[in-house]
């Protein structure tokens, strides 16, 4: 972990994340919608759920991005969209990866017949469509935000897992884990104390890039109505709405944006991250 | 550098030889269990989730008659238990039985045959336009490496990989339909068209085989802005596949040997370097093409194109556990044949590549 810290700090080192203005870009992105999330009540001009304007505005001087079916405001309602996109979308990126991460850990450690099984299991997950699944879990469990993250979670956690046994596997093979298994330490404390350093550095490049890919299933739960319901100011329903209404673009556009940029500078981040720690680059800042 | 803990290669298994046909076998039977492991793993899930099919299938005031309810779930099975249901329906589909739909009534494989040929449809032609342009790009920015086309192109393929596929499709209409007038608008044909003879089920294809060239044409410009809006996400893929993969083999020593004999770079790059990287591009073009299929969820949606999607959606809303299964294994079995398709192809082209999976 500390590897990649180091690589948001800002130094002259080459491979600093500060150096690729892809990331810069995404990091200010970021950046912005946390600033508008975290001072929404501030900076949003109107109620996100007040019906006080006329139907269907034109984006104006007062109403930048326009007004919505039921009066509302459009704009005042994606800066409160960003308290329940960002927030979520890192959620279900922490659960899927914490889970696949212990699966793929125990998968990778144990070896033999688990590990058969498990990565059989997640052969499995891969040739699912992962959506239609997702989709099945929150009609289920009721179209709820919190609903579509566990249902997303059931689903995007094989790749962390596959990803974990493979790095677990080749840590293994060093001597030193071998010698602290010698010396006695227990299963649990080789791969805490031994394994999982090697872990981190991988698993947060592929949550990263993974971030953007969360936030679209989301937002498309939601647009698909199984995810956050209304009156939410969530950016993929806001966007159905403009579907049915597709004669008036600004009410899907301007939150259908709001997701295409956070998505695309999560991905910029993501992208940079890995050429950043790729292990050629990092082997060469080693030697 | 000794393998630990059950790593062992020596394990005798049977069809454990590495002649052809063993190998044929065991991935034929990989593969197929694999197709049982996705019902199984469907059946779990959708049941572990609390969730009344009989609820969101029958109306208010059928859903209050306990009689009708009784009816219901003995016509569907769902008064069984769990495993007795899961046997049922695993030995129903060994004899090609999907069971019923609970939301439209009627057998899922009938529904599957209806549906599936509108989504293969517009994957197909998807996944060849991202194919071409995938390819192009791709190319392109390894030759450019870290100049400014590559630059450009990882941005614009970013991007791509980044766009809502329910936000494009709806803007693409938008502007396309309701602006430009260019796109026909919604559905697979115009409103009360007649569906060419049913040879496929590719309205297109259907067309042609009956030499009807004026069915052809509309049935094209229908699914062109939805194969289009689809293929997008698909192009950012390959892109960055194309490119990832031409570099690792531009590094090779063989490259620079065929440059210093004063090959045109152009013939370099065609006859060392795209052909190699050709096998495992056409391996992700195969797995994105069914992962569009599940894409298409999104898509169709907006487009109200008959196809997997949108049943997968009223199966998925319906609780209609036989649709959801139904859908599953058609697109899972694509993903497995595909998968099983490319191994066989790498061995027939590498012989000396040892059985991996």
């Amino acid at each position: 972990m500390s590897a990649i810290l180091k690589k948001f700090k800002r130094s002259k080192n080459a491979n600093s994340i500060w150096r690729q203005p892809l990331a810069v870009v995404g990091i200010s992105i970021i950046a912005i919608w946390t600033f508008l999330a975290i001072f929404a009540p501030w900076i949003a001009p109107y109620d996100p759920n007040a019906q006080d304007a006329d139907k269907f505005l034109t984006p104006s001087a007062a109403h930048w991005m326009g007004t919505d079916e039921l009066n509302r405001d459009i704009w005042s309602r994606i800066i409160y969209g960003a308290r329940i996109s960002l927030p979520y979308s890192l959620l279900l990126v922490v659960l899927s990866a914490t889970l696949g991460s212990i699966i793929g850990a125990i998968s990778g450690y144990a070896g033999g017949k688990v590990d058969a099984v498990i990565m059989r299991i997640t052969d499995v997950f891969f040739a699912f469509p992962g959506i239609v699944l997702a989709m099945a879990v929150a009609a289920a469990l009721g179209p709820q935000i919190r609903n579509a993250v566990i249902a997303i979670t059931i689903v995007a956690w094989p790749i962390y897992a596959r990803l974990v046994r493979g790095l677990i596997l080749n840590a293994k093979q060093n001597d030193y884990v071998t010698a602290s298994a010698l010396l006695g330490s227990s299963a649990l404390r080789t791969m805490v104390v031994d394994l999982r350093p090697n872990l981190s550095g991988p698993v947060f490049v592929l949550a990263s890039l993974e971030v953007g890919n969360a936030l679209l299933l989301l937002s498309g739960l939601s647009f698909l109505g199984l995810g956050a319901q209304p009156p939410a100011a969530e950016w993929g329903s806001m966007v159905s709405m403009g579907a049915v209404n597709f004669d008036r673009w600004w009410v899907g556009l301007f939150p259908g944006l709001a997701i295409l940029t956070a998505v695309l500078a999560f991905n910029f981040i993501g992208d940079s991250l890995r050429d950043a720690l790729d292990p050629r680059t990092a082997k060469a800042l080693r030697d | 550098m000794k393998p630990v803990l059950g790593e062992s290669k020596a394990r005798k298994r049977p069809l454990s030889g590495t002649g052809f046909t063993p190998f044929i076998i065991r991935r034929l039977l990989t593969s197929i269990l694999l197709v049982f492991g996705v019902t199984f793993i469907s059946f779990s899930i959708t049941q572990l989730v609390p969730g009344d099919p009989v609820a969101a299938n029958l109306g208010q005031s059928a859903y209050s008659d306990p009689e009708i309810v009784a009816a219901f779930e003995k016509e569907f099975g769902l008064d069984q238990p769990v495993p007795v249901q899961y046997y049922k329906y695993v030995t129903n589909l060994l004899q090609g039985d999907l069971g019923v739909s609970l939301s439209s009534k009627r057998p899922v494989a009938e529904d599957l045959k209806e549906y599936f040929p509108a989504t293969l449809e517009i994957a197909l032609v998807a996944v060849f336009l991202a194919l071409i342009v995938g390819l192009l790009l791709g190319i392109i920015s390894a030759v450019t490496r870290d100049r400014l086309p590559d630059q450009l192109i990882r941005v614009f393929s970013l991007t791509g990989v980044s766009m809502p596929a329910f936000w494009t499709a709806l803007t693409a209409f938008y502007i396309f339909f309701f602006v430009l007038g260019w796109a026909p608008g919604t559905g697979r044909l115009e409103p009360g068209g007649e569906p060419p003879p049913t040879v496929t089920g590719l309205f297109t294809i259907d067309a042609l085989i009956n030499g009807d060239f004026s069915t052809f044409k509309q049935a094209f410009s229908y699914l062109l802005l939805p194969a289009i809006v689809l293929a997008i996400y698909a192009v950012g893929v390959l892109t960055r596949f194309t490119r990832a993969s031409m570099l690792e083999i531009l590094g090779n020593d063989y490259v620079r040997a065929a440059r210093a004999k004063g090959l045109p770079e152009f013939t370099v790059i065609r006859r060392h370097v795209l052909r190699p990287a050709l096998l495992s591009i056409i391996t992700v073009a195969g797995v994105a093409f069914s992962s569009l299929l599940a894409g298409s969820v999104l898509v169709e949606n907006v487009f109200s194109w008959p196809g997997l999607g949108q049943y997968a959606y009223r199966a998925a809303v319906g609780l209609d556990l036989p649709g959801i299964m139904g859908v599953s294994m058609v697109v899972a079995t694509v993903y497995i044949t595909m998968n099983l398709i490319v191994d066989i192809l790498y061995r027939i082209i590498d012989p000396q590549m040892k059985d991996s999976a």
